[in-house]
């Protein structure tokens, strides 16, 4: 079946003993929110108790199978999963044409993008209102920049009839027209954001600077694996259910697990969802793709590539920025890549060495854009295009019998605007 | 470090007879060579301790008027660099006022925390207060800091609660900073019972002084919170008046901080 029909509880209380093994990957973070030297919680006071207070939660609802059940629940009838594990037979075909003799491996696809919303985004935002209405705040705020997390966000608002506030950034409301008129749809009130560069990281900040002045009623949904602790570990508990479909149904199918995973990495919560149920599995590679922009010598989102640690939103985590500390404008094609930042847990899992991380320009993304519309007749979000340029880049170099797996972890219908202003056609 | 055993020029800031000004502007704004006269023109206006703000690209808690003289000051290219040469040119000019870096924790951390509390020494800087390092990540700052006597200047909030007040309490110097709304800088100002009760819980628990801000904008209201507290600290209410006047800003920031101090020195 889909889902392990364990609870939470039983989930963790698993992972748990797995993971006083001390060579685990999947022990992290420690007691103070810590993924080695990454992570943390560095907010202002005022939000300090604040987020003491949503671990002391979160906790709770770990504990308790009522909760793992009711979102177990709203997961396969409201979302519908489980998502689909695909096998690309046409894609695999297309680049076993440009591979050596023996080469070639087969490409699987993780189907996050038939979620309700069209994107893994959902996953977490039914964990985290959930967690909301547990705590009986009133009022709920997110951050987004592509607009998958401001629309996911305003639908579970509207399904738990909670008043919802989206910001974004002046520049991604120009580019996610269809999103923004979702939202509103939705029942939201977006704000549109102007300082700074006008993209996810001011979004961010001034939600921020909303929930530091909202304090008694309001929760604010954060959209990717990062920002303070328990952020990034609830947000990746919460999207774990991407590897734990992959993995089961891949062992379901196939008898084996796949030999390597890639995923798109932004803040990263795809990329965590789908790789931290693999973690401790040490045949399972695992690549990570960061945006490169323009290229890695230009205007690029690749924080790990091009960046080096530092704080920012809450968390310690590899940062695009200058000698001085002051945070870079990132750039890339892809407005959910479009963040100077990446989650604290993915820059410990490339320190520590067990996840490789590499990159894509916003062109070899467009590029894999229309392959797999030609290819599969799935026209995929740009985020994944970035995932399935490197699927193609690595298959070549791998066995026939061997497996990768991608996440699909969103569809390009709000992307076409985009994609057609890159290919010079006018819609 | 024990707050009453650090000493340096934060200990004699606080009169006993009244309450003290501190006034905060952004470093480099409008520009790195105008900040100096800014400064002066605080400590002419009478005030008794200077923030000078390090920008930021992101400074999270601050409003609108903070965040745009941020912009204006990396706009203008000022580098970590320009600031530490300000604060060195400050302490030259006036050696017994003191003065407290403010900012966030990326530039002050980007170098090594060593790095930073040296570059703090050479520079004469008093103290320093980090607007997103809480107490939990103070090592990632603070220990560097007491090592090289530089006070750890911690914030209080209306959201801190009983059981974090002791950790916050242990290892602060210079003075406690109370911001007394839960929100972001300059927009509205507590209620003044709200405040009174805040410092009385404060000082319950503290030999340091305790400076109230966020919000304090006019005379009236720094009277007011002079009668409760033991320091008065205004920012946005100056930067704005930077932000109107630029580099003819001096003779302007001069008269409204001594607008404040008057008030100040007449409320007890």
């Amino acid at each position: 079946m889909w889902t392990e029909s364990l609870p939470f509880a039983k989930r963790f209380a698993h992972m748990t003993k797995q993971d006083k093994l001390s060579n685990s990957f999947r022990n992290q973070p420690d007691d103070r929110g810590h993924f080695g030297q990454f992570g943390g919680r560095y907010v202002a006071e005022t939000l300090m108790p604040l987020i003491l207070d949503l671990e002391k939660h979160y906790r709770a609802a770990q504990a308790d199978p009522a909760f793992a059940e009711e979102f177990d629940d709203l997961l396969e009838h409201y979302v519908g999963r489980p998502s689909p594990l695909y096998y690309a037979e046409r894609l695999t075909d297309h680049v076993r044409k440009d591979a050596p003799a023996g080469k070639g491996a087969q490409i699987w696809f993780k189907r996050d993008e038939l979620n309700h919303t069209g994107a893994h985004k959902i996953n977490n935002c039914i964990g985290q209102i959930l967690l909301a209405k547990r705590m009986g705040k009133t009022r709920i705020i997110a951050e987004t920049g592509a607009g998958q997390h401001g629309v996911a966000t305003a639908t579970v608002c509207a399904r738990f009839g909670l008043p919802c506030v989206v910001y974004m950034g002046a520049t991604d409301v120009v580019r996610q027209k269809p999103n923004l008129f979702r939202m509103k749809l939705l029942g939201a009130e977006v704000i549109s954001v102007e300082s700074g560069s006008g993209t996810l990281k001011d979004a961010m900040n001034d939600a921020m600077r909303d929930w530091v002045a909202n304090v008694d009623d309001t929760f604010y949904i954060i959209g990717t694996a990062a920002g303070p602790h328990p952020y990034p570990e609830l947000v990746r508990d919460f999207q774990s259910v991407i590897g734990r479909e992959a993995r089961e149904q891949m062992l379901e199918r196939t008898g084996r697990l796949p030999d390597m995973l890639v995923a798109a990495i932004g803040g990263g919560s795809n990329a965590i969802g789908l790789f931290h149920p693999f973690l401790d599995d040490p045949e399972v590679e695992m690549l990570g793709i960061e945006a490169a922009g323009h290229g890695l010598d230009k205007e690029h989102a690749a924080s790990l590539a091009g960046g080096k640690p530092g704080i920012l939103h809450g968390n310690k985590t590899y940062l695009l920025q200058d000698e001085d500390g002051q945070i870079d404008e990132a750039h890339s094609i892809s407005a959910g890549l479009d963040y100077p930042g990446i989650g604290p847990e993915h820059s410990w899992l490339k320190e520590s060495g067990r996840v490789r991380y590499d990159s894509v320009t916003d062109t070899e993304a467009l590029e894999a854009f229309q392959l797999l519309c030609s290819t599969e007749g799935i026209i995929p979000a740009l985020e994944p295009s970035h995932a399935i340029a490197a699927v193609a880049r690595e298959a070549v170099k791998m066995d026939k019998d061997q497996i990768i797996l991608a996440n699909l972890c969103g569809r390009g219908d709000k992307d076409i605007f985009t994609v057609a202003e890159a290919l010079g056609t006018e819609i | 470090m024990n707050g009453d055993r650090f000493l340096n020029r934060l200990s004699n800031a606080f009169p006993t007879d009244r309450a003290a000004l501190v006034t905060f502007v952004t470093g480099g704004d409008p520009s790195a060579a105008d900040t100096g006269a800014i400064l002066d023109a605080l400590v002419e206006g009478g005030a008794d301790i200077i923030e000078l703000g390090m920008p930021f690209t992101d400074p999270m808690a601050d409003g609108p008027a903070i965040q745009a003289a941020n912009i204006r000051s990396l706009k203008a290219g000022t580098k970590t660099a320009d600031l530490l040469n300000i604060a060195t040119a400050f302490r030259q000019r006036h050696p017994t006022v003191p003065l407290v870096l403010m900012g966030y924790a990326n530039p002050m951390t980007i170098r090594g925390a060593e790095w930073f509390a040296d570059a703090c020494v050479q520079a004469g800087v008093d103290g320093v207060i980090c607007v997103d390092i809480p107490v939990e990540e103070d090592d990632s700052l603070g220990d560097s800091l007491r090592a090289k006597d530089v006070a750890v200047i911690r914030l209080a909030t209306p959201t801190t609660d009983a059981a974090r007040l002791p950790n916050i309490l242990k290892n602060a110097s210079g003075f406690l900073y109370y911001v007394s709304v839960a929100g972001i800088t300059g927009l509205q100002q507590a209620a003044q019972a709200s405040i009174q009760e805040a410092v009385t819980r404060l000082k319950a628990g503290t030999d340091l002084p305790v400076a109230v801000g966020f919000g304090v904008r006019t005379p009236e209201q720094a009277d007011d919170i002079a009668r409760v507290a033991d320091g008065v600290v205004v920012g946005s209410a100056i930067v704005e008046i930077i932000a109107k006047h630029g580099a003819d800003a001096p003779p302007h920031v001069k008269a409204y901080v001594k607008s404040l101090s008057d008030a100040i020195r007449s409320a007890r």
